[in-house]
């Protein structure tokens, strides 16, 4: 019988716990998960390459919402659980949703510590847990402007790394002598400081913070021997402590963390923890491989297999800043009965020491060039004796028999136990298995079916190795993304020959490029119309059948097959008449439900298909036209009321919202295009996160651009400032044709942006100004062709067959 | 003996799309695609219940609009990753003409 697992916490222990249970005992258990965030699982480790913007929330997720929808689990965002009754196993959330149990796992995590000092519910204080920690200190970070770390240990200096990257000047405060002392020692540490102040982070070791200055909002640090920071955030980040409130107030047995057992069961029999929230043996945890060990063992245990139990074991550790290579692991204090050996290039920043013990490797600590950290870990783990390659020990695993090996070889001669992925305890041996075994040729397939270098990434190039090593010349690691399963070529090839063979129909671009399917597929066909219609204006025929239905019949789609219909209000303007046709359709129509958009308009939703066009008849009749808000293109320029009515107002931000979408409706983009334009710097528009956003300001208008709003929030960047609304117009409508001619079918703006980056993007449509003219006439000419209303087309009969049935077959007579 | 029902011309459907037949029992798809073959599918994916009938028709296969199952027309199988099936109904053409077998219908019909 299906028991009801509850689960409260949705982090990566608990999501890898799930993905071993649904393996080994499917169906057994009905899951529901309380998330206290907004959102799926992801990968905490990455949070520092989000911050430092080298990669995105995207990137880092690691159950997307049609995980959950295909284990039948029901997940609770930002549902945060209030209490625990142990004796009707329930649970109840703070908004009062009530859910029984039969087994409950506990998976809070954990809470960054806050030291007790002045100051520090200021705003501005920030911690560094979850992805809302990163949002704002980005969001700090656009101001630039001084960030103080406390802290510096991993989190502290990664997020110092980081801040520093979006362009803030930071400054590292550590109450220890030098950095990092709990992973590295102080030679390593100083190295470290070394390559850190090279990069502009300022680091004061021994620093003993007294007070956080500030009214309301921090303004600067002042440390005990008088001296004072100034900063406009400070990030806290001095250690973190048990989330185990919860189970505190259940009566469940608690020390520093959840007291569990081996096997992760707390003080009642239908109660586990586990991750950072818990307390083995007297330990509690905090990198990731014994938290995922944690998850094997708990996995097991709901699965009612046997298992050898949770057992604590040396974790290496790994800075993820670029350019930093640091790799520690083991025990590396000074003893008697210790031995070490050390090599030291100043030159060039290598720093390498091992600790040994009776002729075995206790610990060790690699700083500049790390790759033997993985070799020096298993020679550790495996307890092996060093006497017979003492001499060269330190030199690495590439010195050992002998002659020198290349990196390839090293890797190819390491034993199939060696550990690769740490963060998933994966073994070499388990990785060639599985390219061998599965045919794998490419690091996403390793990741995928091995999790190898799928949590922090720090072992891509080992497994870059293995799969060479593997598979010899088969691999290519340098090969461009196909666009799709239907070609070898990727997106820019595609696009690049299609101009420079003149190709100009869907049919003509497969032969050319040898396409390996004869009609392509549902991911090829709409890109390739796409590049044609951007390509060719005016030459090409879209093809309407290579179209998602939405752009195929101007409508939305909706979940039960009926559509939602957008008229476009031009700036967000509307007036009596319109508003009365749009109240009259919905009546004429019987249309269920009307809905204001956040786009300054109004959706009609439900209508039924074979209604389109007779509701199209009506709204044109009233002199509106389509919205697009279905289209891959120009959605909607959304305005404030600027000078016209806003005492603040400092431009008319209407009018020229209205001048910039009546100048570009129709126009077809690479993935929707969003505008807003805002009077004054108060923004009420919300300019800064669209994908193209005006602030008017009094000499003129600031326009920026690739901002999101959607899955991933971003505020805008500042593009260039323009003295007047005809010059603003023009580079705005530059910049968009320069993202239709380089963007990548379905790539938004701001990813364009942060792909062909900025100085490329300013150097076509802001500085030269024969370029900017250029890019301008295209988008007017290809304009000519664009702009004609799709509705009208189809009520004066484009496309009829589309809104009819072929036939019909009557309905039997009810009840006879 | 099958009897068959004409439900239209081939060049009602275009070439690479579909058109639906509407029965008491529900929606059936017709699919034309770039060779003039004709498949008739019911018109609702075994995953969410989207219509087959609107998305994207590649070779002998068709796109879910909602969530992009692939299914193979001739077998009803999805293809790829995803395990299911959609009901295919037995079609006839003569002279660019569609039949579609009534008893087929009949079932529908139940």
């Amino acid at each position: 019988m299906t028991e009801k697992l509850v689960i409260i916490g949705n982090g990566m222990a608990p999501g890898r716990m799930l993905e071993h249970l649904f393996e080994t005992a499917p169906g057994k258990f009905d899951v529901t998960i309380f998330n206290a965030e907004p959102r799926v699982n992801y990968d905490r480790i990455m949070l520092s390459p989000v911050l430092s913007g080298e990669k995105s929330f995207d990137d880092i997720v690691i159950h997307g919402d049609a995980w959950y929808i295909k284990h039948g689990v029901t997940l609770y965002k930002a549902v945060r659980v209030a209490r625990i009754d142990r004796d009707a196993k329930t649970i109840t959330s703070e908004t009062g949703i009530v859910e029984a149990y039969d087994r409950l796992v506990i998976a809070t995590g954990s809470l960054p510590f806050m030291p007790p000092i002045e100051g520090n519910t200021l705003a501005g204080v920030l911690s560094y847990r979850d992805l809302d920690d990163v949002n704002a200190m980005m969001l700090a970070a656009k101001a630039r402007g001084h960030a103080v770390v406390i802290g510096g240990g991993l989190l502290g200096l990664e997020a110092a790394a980081g801040l520093a990257l979006q362009g803030m000047s930071v400054t590292v405060l550590h109450n220890a002598p030098t950095l990092m002392n709990r992973q590295l020692d102080p030679a390593a540490g100083y190295l470290l400081e070394r390559t850190l102040v090279e990069r502009g982070i300022s680091v004061i070791c021994n620093a003993d913070t007294r007070q956080i200055m500030g009214d309301s909002h921090v303004t600067g640090v002042r440390l005990a021997d008088g001296s004072e920071i100034a900063a406009d955030i400070v990030i806290m980040a001095v250690g973190i402590r048990p989330n185990a409130a919860l189970a505190r107030d259940a009566g469940l047995a608690v020390n520093r963390g959840i007291v569990v057992d081996a096997q992760m069961r707390t003080s009642d029999p239908f109660i586990y923890a586990l991750g950072e929230c818990v307390e083995v043996a007297g330990s509690c945890f905090g990198l990731v491989a014994p938290l995922y060990d944690m998850a094997n063992v708990l996995a097991a245990q709901l699965a009612e297999e046997a298992t050898l139990g949770f057992v604590e074991q040396a974790t290496a550790t790994r800075l993820k800043v670029t350019g930093v290579n640091l790799y520690s692991v083991g025990d590396f204090g000074e003893g008697d009965d210790r031995d070490e050996i050390v090599l030291r290039d100043a030159q060039a920043g290598i720093y390498k020491r091992l600790i040994l013990k009776n002729d075995r490797i206790i610990g060790a600590v690699l700083y500049g060039e790390t790759s033997d950290g993985p070799w020096f870990f298993d020679l550790l783990k495996r307890v092996v004796d060093t006497r017979e390659m003492r001499d060269t020990l330190i030199f690495g695993q590439a010195y050992q028999g002998g002659s020198p090996l290349d990196p390839m070889a090293a890797v190819a001669a390491l034993p199939d136990e060696a550990e690769i992925c740490g963060c998933n305890g994966v073994c070499k041996g388990k990785i060639t298995g599985a390219i061998t075994g599965k045919g794998l040729t490419t690091l996403d397939d390793v990741r995928a079916h091995t999790k190898a270098s799928a949590s922090c990434g720090s072992c891509t190039g080992l497994v870059e190795q293995l799969l060479h090593a593997t598979l010899g010349d088969a691999y290519n690691p340098a090969a461009v993304l196909p666009m799709c399963p239907c070609t070898e070529l990727g997106h820019d090839d595609v696009r690049r020959l299609i101009i420079a063979k003149s190709l100009k129909s869907i049919p003509e671009v497969m032969q050319e490029l040898e396409w390996k399917t004869s009609c392509g597929c549902a991911k090829c066909r709409p890109t390739l119309n796409y590049y044609l219609v951007a390509d060719w204006p005016g030459e090409y025929e879209d093809d309407g059948q290579s179209r998602f239905i939405n752009e195929r019949v101007h409508a939305n789609i909706q979940k039960d097959g009926t559509y939602s219909v957008v008229p476009r209000m031009w700036g967000g303007m509307t007036n009596p008449k319109e508003l009365r046709a749009i109240a009259d359709v919905a009546d004429k129509f019987h249309i269920p439900a009307v809905k204001v958009t956040g786009g300054q308009r109004i959706d009609l939703l439900g209508v039924r298909k074979e209604d389109l066009p007779a509701v199209w008849a009506d709204l044109n009749a009233a002199g509106m036209v389509s919205g697009a808000a279905y289209a891959k293109g120009l959605r909607t320029v959304k305005t404030c009321v600027g000078s016209d009515w806003c005492r603040f107002g400092t431009q008319d931000s209407t009018g020229f919202g209205i001048r910039l979408e009546k100048f570009m409706w129709g126009a077809w983009t690479p993935a929707k295009l969003k505008l807003a334009v805002s009077g004054c710097p108060r923004n009420c528009a919300e300019a800064t996160c669209k994908d193209i956003g005006v602030i008017c300001v009094d000499s003129g208008y600031d326009i920026h651009f690739a901002g999101a709003a959607g899955l991933e929030i971003k505020g805008t960047e500042l593009l260039c400032h323009a003295d007047s609304e005809d010059e603003a117009l023009e580079i705005i409508v530059a910049l968009t044709q320069l993202y239709r001619e380089q963007g990548r079918y379905l790539e938004r703006i701001y990813k364009w942006a942060k792909r062909v980056g900025t100085p490329s993007i300013l150097a076509n449509v802001v500085t030269d100004l024969d370029k900017r003219r250029a890019y301008y006439e295209r988008f007017v000419y290809a304009q000519s062709f664009a702009q004609i209303d799709p509705w009208e087309e189809r009520v004066n009969g484009k496309d009829a067959h589309e809104f009819a049935a072929m036939a019909e077959f009557g309905m039997p007579v009810a009840a006879e | 003996m099958t009897n068959w029902i004409e439900i239209g011309s081939i060049n009602a459907i275009p070439r690479r799309g579909a058109r639906c037949v509407n029965t008491p029992a529900g929606k059936i798809a017709v699919f034309r695609t770039q060779e003039d073959q004709i498949f008739a599918l019911e018109n609702r994916c075994p995953h969410r219940d989207g219509p087959l009938s609107e998305g994207i028709v590649h070779g002998g296969s068709v796109t879910c609009p909602l969530h992009n199952w692939v299914f193979d027309m001739a077998t009803g199988k999805a293809l790829g990753a995803d395990v299911g099936a959609v009901r295919t109904y037995a079609i006839d053409v003569v002279d660019g003409r569609i039949f579609i077998a009534a008893d087929t219908m009949a079932v529908a019909a139940e």
